[in-house]
């Protein structure tokens, strides 16, 4: 990583007795697209309205380009902030709506409408600019939103769960358009959401919150991949968790004792003791239903249930105590609920987890 | 906020209490209307609760600030809520003349002879005689003031003073201060020259004129030291110095003195039991008791002679506080209190 | 056909107390102020021989005795003794003297069944003047005498219009002081409400409920009660001068009582719930998120009040200055407590007519020139204000 632009320096958020964020440390770098996720009451949010300056934090700094900016009113602090409801200006057109932050700045009228146009036309509302915000749809909104935080080429762009009002359709196509305007304009995103399909397909980094912590940070891969806890695991896609204890550990890695006698191999594992509890993290995909048995990681299961998803089916099953989820293909259609079979996986596909 | 549908049932309920209180009017027990303050709460002992066990029923008694054109529209508005008003003689020229008043027996109020002819009116019996004087507090003026010549001198006495707001009684004041006599007041008053000296006269006031419109402003207005001098209504003086024992004076001569009458009004419900009422307040043996709460003079003569003394000096009707002083007219205010209004507002606007 | 017609009259059914109510204390009340100012009919109904006489007259030769004989005879015929009052109160206000002139005349007029000589009666009876009142008020029904009086006009015995000089008649001064009030009492209204209002929709719970409660408290009290308690804290010895003074910020007392400022301090405290509620309602439903989303754009909090909160907020402005302004228009007992002789408003005048003398014509005329003026300034800022809106 390079120098890190945004830090926060052991910042602690509290109301009264009620710590929102405590202790957090995080590094983001110039030009990174980073987003905050984790469950609502997490404290992304706090965090990200410490950085935008509308809330103070309790203790520790927040630092921006080498300078401290916690005691910096919002207004001075140049970041384009996409709140969650848009909160456009009702009573102005969308070109003013658009020029509000310049006309702050005190650009010229006359640089004013050309700066205004680029950015109508760069979220293709060029249009739109004599509507009023109420004349436009939610989508259109949300466009309207970005441009009037871009127009200003401000140093970081913070964005509320800009997305969460839109539908599915839309939601995907602005996915995109975010993500191409960073690349394009090289700006540096921060992004609050609890989704997290939306934090996978955007982000250069994500952290993961929970209660007011960050579970994980690193890159959509390492997150989805390599789960370090099980609330991640869990929070990240769907994932099977498997209580179990070590009982060898070699060079290929570990071998887990599962209730029921089962035992599953596991291909990395960092120094755990033999006989410690863990938490191994399968994901459905990874397993796959054969009909005979091979050497490791191989569990006859019965199926309870199977359930049609279009490109995949998801299974229900039960080996021999364990409960598993699977994203089956489509090919095993055919195997109904209370018939047999074996299910196999990879050791490099499971994943131990912290509880 | 109050939600709509509290508000509705709320605006039913008061709909339904204005029901009910419109059918208690309906049979109404008989009214009795006079001026309010410590002045009607001394009537309601004297007169209207031991008249309300004569009659087996209750009276009613409401207060009003005057104004013909409060009786004007009730009495035009048929069936009248109020059976007995004391009135101003003004008042009381001006409803006769329109008949807005039932016509008095005065047999039952045991013959026009037994009264003061002022008292005495086809529509109307006097019920007190009253008077507006010129007041001052004795404990903060070391010399008092003796004429209005003297309430118009600030240099003598500095300080804000207190008037009616209004034509009526500014005018004739202001002409006494000018030096015309009390008893040619309404002569001079009488020509368009004699309104003009009068205006011209209050000019010179003007500056140092606090004006009041309520009885009891004047007395506050004394109290506060806002002024040092104020016309006032003698019976509210004498009463204050009892009940809150102040000092104000009063300056007999030049006063103006007054009759307020009861009247009946036209069609009124109860009208009966209205003279009766009448009758009873005007009986001597009555009458007397009320100088004792607040110094009015009284219209009948049996009972005005039968004051105590020391009461006696204090009431507007006693031969020394009569000198000096003169009576409203009544005939040139009928005539002429709407135009001379339109000009005081001017003058007071300019 | 049969339900949609059973619909509609059951609508109706609905809204027949509203209609009711409407025409019962709106619409009939107005009409008849408005018909009063500007028709007396009954002269013209009680004195039909005399008018006929006058109409011949020119109205400034003498008195001849045929226009004696007919008004001896159209007054032998009237036996009701209230058309003789509103007919004296008619006259009366024309000319004075006719109140005590036809007390006399009637009484004359009713004793003696020949011939009467008016002039014997009462000499005023020789004078011009007289007649011609008596000829203005036969001649029609209508008339434009008291609107023309309202403002400050009379008509002339030839019949032109002239302005009354301004020492007979001030009603345009004090129409004018009215509205300098009114306003006067809104601005001030404006300046605290708007503040009060904003911290109070920022605050919750109970903060807020105690200051609209603060706020509304006035509304409860009666209106004399609060005009004599401030009274009370305005005078030299009062509370507020006796404070200053122990703060050693002035001398001598601030002259609060008997002025504008003392009229305007009262009014603003009555009427200051019309301006904060409205202004608070509009400002809860002003999105929470517009202010930070304008800070993050880079609007200091001023600015961001004056291009955001403002403009979103001008409704509830322009409503509550409407409340206040129309309510402040019709006030009467605060300017007569409080204020001193140049402070009196409309209202008292209007009073003095309508109580004081049973003038209703008069009285009618004068609230219609104040409703005139009121609905010119309310059609001038609604005019202001939609042409802002479009500017916006």
């Amino acid at each position: 990583m390079t120098q890190p632009y945004i830090r926060f320096d052991k910042v602690t958020k509290a109301y009264g007795d009620f710590i929102v964020v405590e202790d957090l440390y995080l590094d983001i770098a110039k030009g990174e697209f980073v987003s905050l996720l984790g469950p609502s009451g997490s404290g992304k949010t706090t965090i990200l309205m410490m950085l935008a300056g509308f809330e103070p934090p309790t203790r520790g700094a927040v630092i921006v380009d080498e300078k401290r900016i916690d005691q910096l009113p919002p207004h001075r602090r140049n970041m384009g902030v996409v709140f969650q409801s848009y909160a456009l200006f009702p009573h102005m057109t969308v070109a003013d709506n658009v020029a509000f932050p310049l006309e702050m700045r005190g650009v010229p009228k006359a640089n004013r409408k050309q700066l205004v146009d680029r950015a109508l036309d760069m979220v293709q509302l060029g249009t739109m600019a004599d509507r009023k915000p109420s004349q436009l749809s939610g989508g259109q909104q949300q466009r309207v939103a970005l441009a009037r935080a871009l127009v200003f080429e401000p140093a970081v762009v913070l964005m509320d769960e800009p997305l969460g009002a839109l539908d599915k359709q839309l939601r995907e196509q602005m996915q995109l358009d975010i993500r191409d305007l960073h690349k394009r304009l090289g700006l540096t995103i921060i992004f609050v959401t609890h989704d997290q399909s939306e934090a996978l397909t955007m982000s250069d980094r994500i952290a993961v919150f929970n209660k007011g912590r960050i579970e994980q940070i690193g890159t959509p891969n390492e997150i989805y991949d390599h789960p370090t806890t099980r609330f991640v695991a869990d929070f990240i896609g769907e994932t099977n968790l498997l209580d179990g204890a070590i009982e060898t550990s070699d060079a290929n890695g570990l071998i887990v004792a599962l209730p029921g006698n089962k035992r599953i191999r596991v291909a990395a594992g960092s120094g755990e003791a033999t006989g410690a509890a863990v938490t191994v993290s399968l994901r459905p995909e990874k397993i796959r239903l054969n009909s005979d048995a091979g050497s490791e990681n191989s569990l006859p299961v019965t199926i309870l249930d199977s359930v049609y998803h279009g490109d995949h089916l998801r299974m229900v099953l039960d080996a021999q105590g364990t409960r598993l989820i699977a994203k089956a293909d489509r090919r095993f259609g055919d195997l109904q609920p209370g018939s047999k079979a074996i299910a196999s996986f990879d050791a490099a596909d499971c994943w131990l987890v912290r509880s | 906020m109050m939600k709509p549908s509290r508000f509705f049932k709320m605006s039913a309920m008061l709909a339904g209490v204005l029901a009910v209180g419109m059918n208690a009017a309906a049979a109404r027990d008989l009214t009795v209307v006079s001026w309010g303050g410590n002045f009607q709460d001394a009537q309601r002992k004297i007169f209207f609760e031991p008249f309300s066990k004569i009659l087996g029923k209750p009276v009613l008694d409401e207060s009003w600030d005057g104004g013909i054109g409060v009786i004007t529209a009730k009495v035009k508005a048929g069936a009248p809520n109020w059976d007995v008003v004391q009135v101003e003689s003004e008042e009381l020229a001006l409803g006769c003349a329109d008949g807005l008043y039932e016509k008095i027996d005065w047999d039952k109020m045991g013959g026009e002879d037994k009264f003061l002819p002022s008292a005495v009116n086809e529509c109307g019996v006097g019920h007190i005689v009253w008077t507006t004087a010129l007041s001052y507090d004795a404990d903060k003026l070391k010399t008092a003031p003796t004429s209005w010549a003297d309430f118009w001198d600030t240099e003598k006495f500095p300080g804000k003073r207190g008037f009616r707001r209004g034509p009526k009684y500014a005018l004739e004041f202001a002409l006494m201060a000018d030096g015309v006599k009390a008893e040619e007041v309404y002569d001079v008053l009488g020509t368009p020259e004699g309104v003009d000296r009068a205006f011209k006269k209050l000019d010179e006031l003007k500056p140092n004129i606090v004006w009041w419109e309520s009885g009891a402003q004047p007395l506050q207005l004394l109290s506060s030291g806002e002024v040092v001098m104020t016309t006032a209504y003698n019976g509210r003086i004498s009463g204050i110095n009892k009940t809150e024992g102040k000092n104000f004076q009063v300056v007999w001569p030049g006063s103006i003195y007054a009759v307020d009458s009861w009247v009946v009004l036209k069609d009124a419900e109860n009208k009966d039991a209205a003279m009766d009422f009448i009758a009873f307040t005007s009986q001597p043996e009555n009458q007397v008791k009320l100088p004792e709460y607040i110094a009015y003079g009284l219209p009948n003569k049996e009972a005005a002679a039968s004051v105590p003394a020391e009461l006696k000096k204090d009431l507007p009707t006693s031969p020394e506080n009569l000198e000096g002083a003169i009576p409203l007219d009544v005939d040139f205010w009928v005539d002429n209190a709407e135009a001379l209004t339109q000009r005081f507002n001017a003058w007071l606007a300019q | 056909m049969r339900i949609a017609a059973g619909k509609r009259l059951a609508a109706f059914c609905l809204v027949a107390p509203l209609v009711v109510f409407l025409v019962l204390f709106f619409v009939w009340p107005l009409a008849t102020m408005m018909s009063n100012a500007v028709s007396s009919p009954g002269a013209v109904q009680a004195l039909p021989q005399t008018g006929e006489v006058l109409a011949d007259w020119d109205r400034t030769s003498p008195p001849t005795a045929d226009m004696q004989a007919a008004l001896v005879e159209d007054l032998r015929a009237i036996e009701d003794d209230q058309t003789v009052g509103d007919i004296t109160r008619q006259l009366n206000s024309a000319k004075s003297g006719f109140r005590t002139l036809m007390a006399k005349t009637v009484s004359a007029v009713r004793e003696d069944t020949g011939p009467i000589d008016l002039v014997a009666i009462d000499k005023r009876w020789s004078q011009v003047p007289f007649w011609q009142a008596i000829a203005a008020a036969t001649a029609s029904p209508y008339t434009d005498r008291n609107l023309l009086a309202a403002v400050d006009l009379a008509r002339s015995p030839t019949g032109e219009i002239v302005s009354l000089p301004d020492t007979r008649s001030a009603n345009l001064a004090i129409l004018q002081r009215t509205f300098v009030i009114a306003a006067g009492t809104t601005l001030a209204c404006m300046l605290i409400g708007y503040p009060y209002a904003m911290v109070a929709a920022s605050c919750t719970g109970w903060k807020r409920q105690a200051m609209l409660a603060a706020v509304l408290l006035p509304l409860w009290t009666s209106l004399l009660v609060r005009t004599a308690a401030w009274f009370i804290l305005l005078q030299d010895s009062g509370l507020i001068n006796r404070m200053l003074q122990a703060l050693g910020i002035i001398d001598t007392p601030l002259a609060l009582l008997f002025n504008r400022t003392g009229v305007i301090i009262a009014m603003t405290h009555v009427l200051l719930p019309f301006m904060v509620l409205p202004i608070f309602s509009v400002l809860i439903a002003i999105p929470s998120n517009l202010m930070p989303a304008a800070a993050s754009l880079g609007a200091n909090p001023l600015r961001a009040f004056w291009r955001v909160l403002l403009p979103l907020s001008l409704r509830g402005v322009v409503s509550g200055s409407l409340l206040v302004f129309m309510t402040s228009i019709g006030y009467y007992i605060t300017p007569a407590l409080i204020g001193g002789p140049t402070d009196q408003m409309i209202s008292s005048v209007i009073a003095f007519y309508a109580t004081g003398t049973a003038n209703w014509g008069m009285a009618g005329a004068l609230g219609i020139v104040l409703l005139v003026a009121t609905i010119a300034l309310y059609v001038v800022y609604d005019r202001l204000s939609s042409s802002e809106g479009q500017r916006a």
